[in-house]
């Protein structure tokens, strides 16, 4: 991949392997939409006046014209070409931004379908293939719009439309339908951080005017989101678009239609199967939580869901699951916590006894969270049989001394809270493992013995004993 | 659970084979939900053995219905019981049963994990063929029409998968209805299930009557190929080719080439990929006349297409392309429409296009021959020579087996020295060890006199080369030139430098000499081995590192069997006797280890005894390795092992440091 030749000879003994480090030095790459065919002739664009320097009746008609002028697209990665009139684009657009911000009377219904088609000529494109395959969101630098400079203010112009006074979305409906959603939601995709923020905003401000709009965009998250999951594992704008949901769960109305629930189990939870978590994580922790505030019902699908589909392997995502939890468990009702307790305990007995010390930690710090050491202690009857055996066990066995400190304290508060019951553990604690392992015997014994029988049948079967 | 007071477990079941009681449903049903979910999943890997000792009755009336209850089950439980339940025909009395197996494959079917719903769905489609065709509309079909209009997506998902497996067996009324459901899935709402419905399109279209596919298929094909989404869009490209091959050349031009055409131009590079990628199968179904009128065009927008990514996926397609091209006027063809767009590909700026080129281009030496390979195409081939992509510098070396059959390589030969010289100093180590696989290949073809003058100081470089893996890779290397040029070059050539450096201050590359004699004894024959490299082998028995010195016992080892008995018994056994006294508990197992060979070598050279023979019986050789006290002595081998693993690395951190 780097370019060898140059290399000189004394980096020889320096292992060619571009590792991503090194890869990053290099330097910032950009690209441009896909769609961009070079026609290899210059633009040209006749100059027009500008809008402040012609009379007040004059504007419309010129604000149209530019309008029209702006839907010419330049190649931004042939750095040399038409750089006059990439120029000329460039101030015409920031001068319809000034004017859309500031003038009164300028959105006329004629208007409508011209900003759309400008913004839609400029926006909307095939993204290109990323560069790298195994682009790292966490490692690499992302890819950069080669034509930012123009694409910024298109977006700019857009928001500043859609959040001017005398926007009216019974006439732009029109306009801005599925189709433009449609697309719209696409380019999420796109690697640069600096579009998504705006295309952020965009989304949030469709949302919030068009009413009839709402239903399809959810859905089309959904797809997304599911498309995400189960198919492609690769979409650049899921922290954004969960950045949105977020605030729209915040308003949906009680009770919850089924149509919400149905998003939080069968989509927000699988979410937490992907391996790039850690790239939208806290937003979609945000975005249960803020059902579970809604319906507090909801808290036993929602944890059972964690159960299941908790890592296996990946200690970071452990530890970030732990930390959801635990944001849950903050807005817990006793009444619902007493349902789950069982399930919950034992992974959390798990984890807890798990060899990575970061896992271990950041599930001994739960005894520190009061409410939740409140819980606890209400059901310890229940909880510390449960933990019991495990926290015992590191407590002689953990190789970190920070572990085995913390689970002494947590033994400590377990023994306060019930005595009686902690004794009764200890002096039984021996027997219990060893009626354990008999039973892990008599199962081998089962399976020795079903074996036996199939391989007697398949003899049996081929003549070789006789029935 | 509720199988335990089931009918089954009391005495009802007296008269049975004894064996089936033995087993309460229970007990086997509480394996299947063990807490540990590993316990859960060996359980049901086993599902067949519990079936088997639940009888067949049983396991209908029983099993079968816990298992459609409990499906609530990490994704792995899930996935495991969805494989079983395919073979389990035989467990639940055979093929006028198999239709027990359905409900719990449905509820898997409908499951969110694609791993899961792919598996049931593979089931399905295997019990499907064990049905008889009453059972199949009984019972298959309407399992494929509830999936086909469940209500989530996955369910449908499923259900296009299924279509295809019962349509030939089933009656003209049912597969009017197939067929429908088929339609209404391709226009479904979720694009997951159109993609799953056009990813179908092909293998459903093979089994239709040729005017179903006309009238009803090709529609779906034509929308599903404009669809919004370009997910969907390209899967239409796949099932352009099975589509196309099931019309007649007429029928083609007017249904398929319309949307081919656009699909080879659209807005999505992903779509243009796909074309690109399908070339050679789109290529053989629409046949030679469609190729050269439309294809070919296409292909050559593909080639300059502006997404690196669609040049790359066509250029791999070239020499397959020009291989399927009707043999008369091919040559044409190739000249006067491919290789242009070729030329220019040479010198494309993106490094994976000109990869991708350089691994295929040389396959055009034997279609185009040879006045064509070297006005035109050696061209190319020198100046991807000198291209500044180690890669393609290595692809092109790597294939030059192709150039050599047309014209040999001797045209070459002045530009691939630089280009072969430079790869074997470039710093990444895998494109070294990839250049020194090749060696024997471009030895053998440019010969001993081009060889000796210009490569050979390379291979001997390699020996010392700070990366294990290409010291290893030139030690076979050595051997396969020796087998190549003969005992007296060697002799000549390599072993005197091999031997020298025994000398060598670093311990590695007197290692490198020993591990040069474990590869090259055997090709260089008896009489060098004893008179040159066993000299200098038992002189190293000294050696300060120990890591040399059970080398040693190693190489003694490999060497034996070219050895006398004179040899044997006065110079190996002498030096792997004090090497056994060792001080060092790895040179010691080592040395012993490798008197146990030499021991039986002698024996061997004493009395005489034919392979077959020796094999057949049981003689004291075998004895001795069963006599008391083996177990402990495993143990400690075992022991030294890690030991000694532990012992290199420390003496690689030492080194390091002393660096």
């Amino acid at each position: 991949m780097s370019s060898a030749p140059t290399t000189p000879p004394s980096v020889d003994k320096v292992d060619g392997f571009s590792r991503k480090s090194v890869r990053k030095a290099r330097q910032k790459r950009s690209q441009s939409s896909s769609q961009f065919r070079s026609q290899g002739k210059p633009i040209e664009l006749a100059p027009l006046p500008l809008l402040k320097d012609v009379p007040t009746s004059e504007q419309p008609e010129l604000f149209l014209k530019k309008l029209q002028q702006c839907c010419v697209i330049f190649d931004f990665m042939d750095t040399l070409s038409d750089l006059k009139m990439k120029e000329y684009k460039r101030s015409t657009l920031s001068e319809l931004v000034d004017y859309i911000t500031i003038s009164r009377g300028c959105l006329t219904e004629q208007t409508y379908p011209e900003v759309v088609r400008m913004v839609s000529c400029n926006i909307f494109r095939t993204l290109p293939p990323s560069d790298s395959n195994e682009f790292d969101p966490e490692e690499d630098e992302p890819t950069l719009e080669a034509s930012w400079p123009h694409l910024q203010l298109v977006y700019e112009f857009f928001i500043r439309f859609l959040e001017s006074q005398e926007f009216q979305p019974s006439i732009a409906k029109k306009y801005i339908d599925q189709k433009f959603v449609l697309q719209l939601l696409e380019l999420f995709d796109s690697e640069d951080p600096r579009e998504r923020d705006y295309l952020k905003t965009v989304l949030h401000r469709i949302y919030g005017k068009f009413l009839g709009l709402r239903a399809f965009i959810r859905k089309q998250i959904n797809n997304i989101f599911l498309r995400f999951v189960y198919e492609t594992e690769h979409f650049n704008g899921v922290a954004e678009l969960l950045e949105i949901l977020g605030s729209i769960i915040n308003g949906f109305a009680l009770p919850l239609k089924a149509e919400h629930k149905q998003f939080l189990v069968k989509v927000l939870i699988p979410l937490h199967t992907v391996r790039s978590l850690s790239l939208f994580h806290a937003q979609l922790a945000y975005c249960i939580v803020q059902f579970l505030e809604k319906d507090p019902s909801l808290t036993e699908p929602v944890i059972r869901g964690l159960m299941k589909f908790w890592p296996k392997t990946c200690s970071q995502k452990e530890v970030m699951f732990l930390g959801e939890l635990e944001e849950i468990l903050d807005v817990i009702e006793p009444s619902q916590f007493v349902k789950i307790q069982e399930p919950l305990f034992k992974q959390i007995a798990k984890c807890v006894s798990s060899p990575h010390f970061q896992v271990a930690e950041r599930a001994l710090y739960y005894w520190n969270n009061e409410y939740i050491m409140s819980l606890i202690e209400e059901n310890s009857n229940v909880i510390l049989p449960i933990m019991f055996s495990s926290l015992y066990r590191i407590s002689k066995e953990h190789w970190n001394p920070a572990i085995v400190a913390l689970v002494y304290n947590v033994l400590k508060a377990f023994m306060e809270m019930n005595s009686a019951m902690f004794d009764e553990l200890t002096a039984t604690y021996k027997s219990d493992r060893q009626r354990e392992k008999k039973k892990e015997k008599e199962r081998e014994e089962l399976w020795k013995k079903l074996e036996d029988l199939e391989l007697k049948r398949g003899l049996r079967r081929d003549g070789i004993i006789p029935t | 659970m509720a199988g335990a007071a089931g009918p089954g477990s009391g005495p009802g079941s007296a008269g049975r084979d004894a064996d089936d009681s033995l087993y309460p449903i229970a007990v086997l049903i509480d394996e299947l939900r063990n807490e540990d979910v590993q316990l859960r999943l060996n359980s049901i890997k086993k599902l067949s053995t519990i079936a088997l000792a639940l009888g067949v009755e049983r396991t209908r009336m029983e099993l079968l219905p816990f298992l459609t209850d409990t499906i609530y089950d990490e994704d792995e439980v899930l996935l495991a019981l969805a494989e079983q339940l395919g073979d389990f025909t035989g467990l639940v009395g055979g093929p006028d049963f198999a239709h027990c197996l359905l409900p719990p494959l449905e509820s898997l079917a409908t499951v969110e994990e694609t791993v899961v719903r792919d598996k049931a769905v593979e089931s399905l489609r295997q019990i499907s063929q064990e049905h008889t065709p009453v059972a199949l509309e009984a019972h298959f079909v309407p399992l494929v029409k509830r999936l086909a209009s469940g209500d989530w997506f996955t369910s449908r998902t499923s259900a296009c998968g299924l279509f295809s497996v019962c349509y030939p067996r089933a009656s003209n009324v049912v597969k009017a209805e197939i067929r429908q459901h088929f339609r209404s899935l391709c226009s479904d709402d979720t694009p997951m299930v159109r993609r799953a419905a056009a990813s179908k399109l092909g293998e459903f279209a093979k089994v239709l009557e040729l005017d179903s596919v006309k009238i009803e298929i090709v529609p779906l094909f034509i929308n599903l190929a404009s669809d919004e989404q370009d997910s969907v869009r390209l899967l239409a490209v796949e099932a352009c080719v099975s589509i196309a091959q099931l019309l007649s050349q007429d029928d083609l031009e007017v249904l398929v080439m319309p949307t081919l055409r656009h699909a080879a131009e659209d807005k999505s590079w992903r779509v243009r990929y796909m074309v690109a990628d399908k070339f050679s199968e789109l290529q053989k179904a629409v046949g030679p006349k469609i190729t050269l009128n439309d294809l070919i065009p296409a292909f050559q927008n593909l080639l300059k297409d502006c997404e690196a990514e669609v040049r790359a996926a066509a250029v791999h397609k070239v020499k397959e392309l020009c291989e399927n091209l009707p043999i008369e006027g091919r040559e044409t063809i190739i000249m006067n429409r491919i290789l242009p767009y070729i030329k220019e590909l040479v010198s494309d700026t993106n490094q994976h296009v000109k990869i991708a080129l350089a691994s295929v281009i040389m396959g055009l030496c034997t279609i185009l021959g040879k006045e064509n390979t070297i006005e035109h195409l050696l061209p190319l081939f020198l100046a991807q020579l000198k291209d500044e992509c180690p890669e393609v510098r290595l692809n092109i070396i790597s294939n030059l087996d192709c150039v050599n059959e047309v014209i040999g390589i001797r045209q070459l030969s002045q530009s691939l020295l630089p280009a072969i010289v430079e790869l074997a100093e470039d710093a990444k180590w895998r494109v070294r060890l990839a250049i020194i696989e090749y060696m024997p290949l471009l030895a053998g073809q440019l010969g001993m006199e081009f060889f000796d003058e210009k490569l050979n100081s390379l291979c001997m470089a390699w020996l010392v080369d700070h990366v294990y893996a290409i010291r290893e890779a030139a030690t076979n290397n050595l051997m396969k030139l020796v087998q190549k040029f003969g005992t007296e070059w060697a002799q000549t050539t390599i072993v005197p430098k091999v031997l020298v450096m025994a000398n060598d201050p670093n311990y590695l590359h007197r290692m490198t000499t020993l591990f040069c004699i474990n590869a090259l004894s055997e090709a260089c024959g008896q009489e060098i081995t004893a008179k040159q490299m066993l000299p200098i082998v038992l002189k190293m028995a000294g050696d300060q590192v120990a890591n040399v010195r059970f080398n040693v016992a190693k190489s003694l080892q490999k060497i034996g069997p070219l050895l006398d008995t004179d040899a044997l018994q006065g110079k190996v056994k002498p030096v792997l006797q004090k090497l056994g006294q060792d001080e060092d508990m790895d040179v010691k197992y080592f040395a012993q280890e490798a008197i146990s060979v030499v021991a039986q070598r002698l024996r061997k050279l004493d009395f005489p005894v034919k392979d077959s023979e020796e094999h057949r019986a049981p003689g004291p050789d075998k004895n001795h390795f069963l006599r008391p006290g083996m177990l402990g002595e495993d143990t400690g081998k075992f022991l030294s092992l890690m030991s000694r693993q532990h012992k290199e690395t420390e003496r690689l951190a030492w080194l390091l440091r002393g660096q």
